[in-house]
């Protein structure tokens, strides 16, 4: 039985979706998703799987939740898709009410069901089916389509507007001077090796992240350029939210930009989602098998400056610290050897999680989950104690995350259970430990 | 009665079996043209890296984790093939219709893997209803697959013995394996035909777009 609590729980952006919606439209919105948008992954999907649960293990929401098996990831698909498709798309209310908590609040479409799977089920596929029909028909937690909508209106996630994002820039130029005299951050330069991409958040909230990575660009004698206008923003929370239209929108323009830039290549910031909308998803639904432009992840960015040497390390962190492998760029990108050499390189005293790699546990963050705001949170908790004990077992005072998601997802669980330990994006603790050129700072 | 099931109901059998997979291949890779990414994503490579690592037992990690099941579970699917092929009453009905001669299973080992399968079968089903991340999702299908699957086996090793009349045992047999023949295209049973595909796709998406592994 799922958590009374967690069924209880309203959201606007759900209850007020249902109340618009007639049994006609439920109907021909479920039919037209199974039928016209969906093909031949889904049906064999649903055709193959014999129900024998040896999925359930794999969920971090199960495993924390003591085996409640409504939150094994198969009890997930049969609590929507499977319904669905039985009763021919006649679900009422009440059913969606529930379908949108397990949808887009239980499941993180972290994939790591996939890999416990004997058959190779693509259940999160299943799920972001479920997402995509829920979004049609407007039944979205409020938060997470909040998101959305700022994306379908400023094509960035936080309602950051033109100047709000040239006058940031501006900012943090200076601020990074501050810390290192001649940094730039140059926008649009055409032809630059490297076009920074980042997440609205960072501007938004996380601003000194963007002065850390021109201080690593200058240090590492890059040849980089940011975008001046939209474009600039790679995150893609329309992608979680089923909204593929806006997805493609948000992500051609990405590309665009750094076509227009004529770039050789596309760094990004520290963010997991961002890299899956931008190299997988975002393509995909635009019709291309890959980008047009190389992607490459901040991790992977950090591990070619850090094996070249073209950053040394001054002075390693001393204190414990450990890591959050973020699915989208582990499970999504095996970039878990590169990650470890990059802490091993600032970090004296690295103490790994158990399970690891491509066998971590999500943060019940990403995939969307974050943000669909407070409402959600203590459910996000519940789901994740098994995080929560992994990270008290290494005994680090820092955790890692090279993962905008991860990173405020285990912010919350280290609050909520009293872990004691704060959070860092590796660019943070790199600008702490690499070696500046002489003379630093203005003084 | 006997005639009639050792004769037009085998050749129904085996046409019906035959022909709805050939059907269901068909539809099926018609339909993975609509979905516009199954076909760019597939990877020889690593779609077979994929499908060693689960076909090998205690190649992937969930297999360590359940030593028991995965023991079992790979012994009943040899069973469940290896068994109606090689017994040596199917290769004397093979002989005397075709004239094709092929080795079979001493009549000791046949009789071990027979129980095999029908203690696995037992065992799946009662799995079903004590474990309850299983129960929860199991349906009356799933119990009426596993009798299906256990049916010819049980009819087959009660005939064998003579327990019970022979012949109107024989006649249950044959009967209950023509079935199961006729229903795997158009049940879960099909996953013995798409579990090749699933786990290899997965693979690809897992290696050679994600660069990861996933076992």
């Amino acid at each position: 039985m799922a958590d009374l609590q967690d069924i209880q729980i309203m959201d606007p952006g759900v209850e007020e979706g249902i109340a618009k919606l007639t049994p006609d439209r439920i109907e021909r919105t479920i039919l037209k998703v199974l039928t016209e948008e969906s093909a031949a992954r889904l049906e064999v999907y649903l055709q193959t799987c014999v129900h024998c649960g040896l999925c359930a293990e794999a969920c971090q929401s199960y495993v924390s939740r003591d085996g409640d098996p409504d939150y094994a990831p198969v009890a997930k698909v049969k609590d929507t898709l499977w319904e669905m498709v039985k009763r021919k798309g006649k679900v009422d209310g009440e059913f969606l009410h529930n379908a949108a908590r397990i949808a887009f609040i239980d499941c993180g479409a972290c994939r790591r069901c996939s890999m416990y799977c004997p058959f190779g089920i693509d259940i999160s596929y299943q799920i972001m089916t479920v997402r995509r029909i829920l979004n049609l028909l407007g039944v979205v937690p409020q938060y997470l389509q909040d998101t959305t909508n700022s994306h379908a209106v400023t094509m960035n996630q936080m309602w950051v507007q033109q100047d709000d994002w040239i006058d940031t820039l501006m900012w943090q130029e200076e601020d990074a001077q501050a810390e290192l005299a001649g940094t730039r951050i140059p926008l649009d330069k055409e032809g630059a090796e490297i076009m920074y991409s980042i997440i609205g958040p960072e501007p938004k909230i996380l601003a000194q992240l963007i002065a850390n990575m021109a201080i690593i660009f200058k240090v590492a004698g890059a040849d980089w350029t940011m975008p001046s206008t939209d474009g600039w923003d790679n995150s893609n929370m329309a992608m979680y939210s089923g909204d593929f239209e806006t997805m493609g929108r948000v992500e051609r323009l990405h590309w665009e930009r750094a076509m227009q830039l004529k770039v050789k290549r596309v760094v990004m910031g520290e963010c997991g989602h961002a890299y899956r909308g931008a190299v997988y998803d975002g393509p995909r639904w635009l019709g291309w098998t890959k980008p047009p432009i190389p992607m490459v992840h901040a991790v992977e960015y950090y591990y070619e400056l850090l094996k070249s040497g073209r950053l040394k390390i001054a002075r390693k962190i001393e204190e414990p610290v450990t890591v959050q492998d973020p699915c989208n760029i582990v499970r999504g990108r095996g970039l878990h050897t590169k990650l470890r050499y990059v802490i091993n390189e600032i970090c004296e005293d690295f103490r790994d999680m158990e399970p690891r790699y491509e066998h971590n546990y999500c943060c019940q963050a990403g995939g969307g989950l974050i943000n669909c705001g407070p409402p959600w949170k203590l459910s996000r908790m519940k789901s994740n104690r098994v995080k929560a004990e992994q990270i008290a077992e290494t005994g680090a005072h820092t955790v890692i995350t090279p993962c905008h998601n991860c990173h405020s997802g285990i912010e919350d669980i280290i609050g909520h259970f009293k872990l004691g330990a704060h959070v860092s994006f590796i660019s943070e603790l790199l600008v702490k430990t690499i070696e500046m050129p002489d003379g630093g700072g203005e003084e | 009665m006997y005639e009639l099931v050792r004769g037009p109901l085998v050749w129904i059998a085996f046409i019906g079996f035959f022909g709805g997979m050939a059907y269901r291949f068909i539809a099926m890779a018609l339909l993975a043209r609509k979905d516009r990414v199954v076909y760019p994503t597939f990877d020889a490579k690593y779609g077979l890296r994929s499908l060693l690592h689960w076909v090998i037992p205690f190649a992937g990690v969930n297999m360590r984790m359940r030593p028991f099941y995965t023991l079992l579970s790979y012994t009943f699917h040899i069973c469940v093939l290896v068994t109606p092929l090689f017994l040596m009453g199917h290769a004397v009905l093979w002989q005397e219709s075709w004239g094709v001669r092929w080795w079979s299973l001493p009549q000791n080992v046949a009789n071990v893997m027979t129980l095999v399968v029908i203690f696995a079968c037992l065992f799946f089903m009662v799995r079903r209803l004590v474990r309850p991340e299983v129960r929860n999702v199991s349906y009356a299908s799933d119990y009426l697959l596993a009798l299906l699957v256990m049916a010819p086996f049980a009819t087959g090793f009660v005939a064998h013995h003579q327990w019970l009349p022979y012949r109107p045992m024989l006649i249950v047999h044959i009967a209950s394996g023509a079935l199961w023949l006729l229903l795997i295209p158009w049940t879960r049973l099909i996953h013995m035909a798409w579990f090749v595909f699933t786990r290899s796709y997965m693979g690809s998406e897992f290696g050679a777009v994600r660069h990861s592994r996933d076992w």
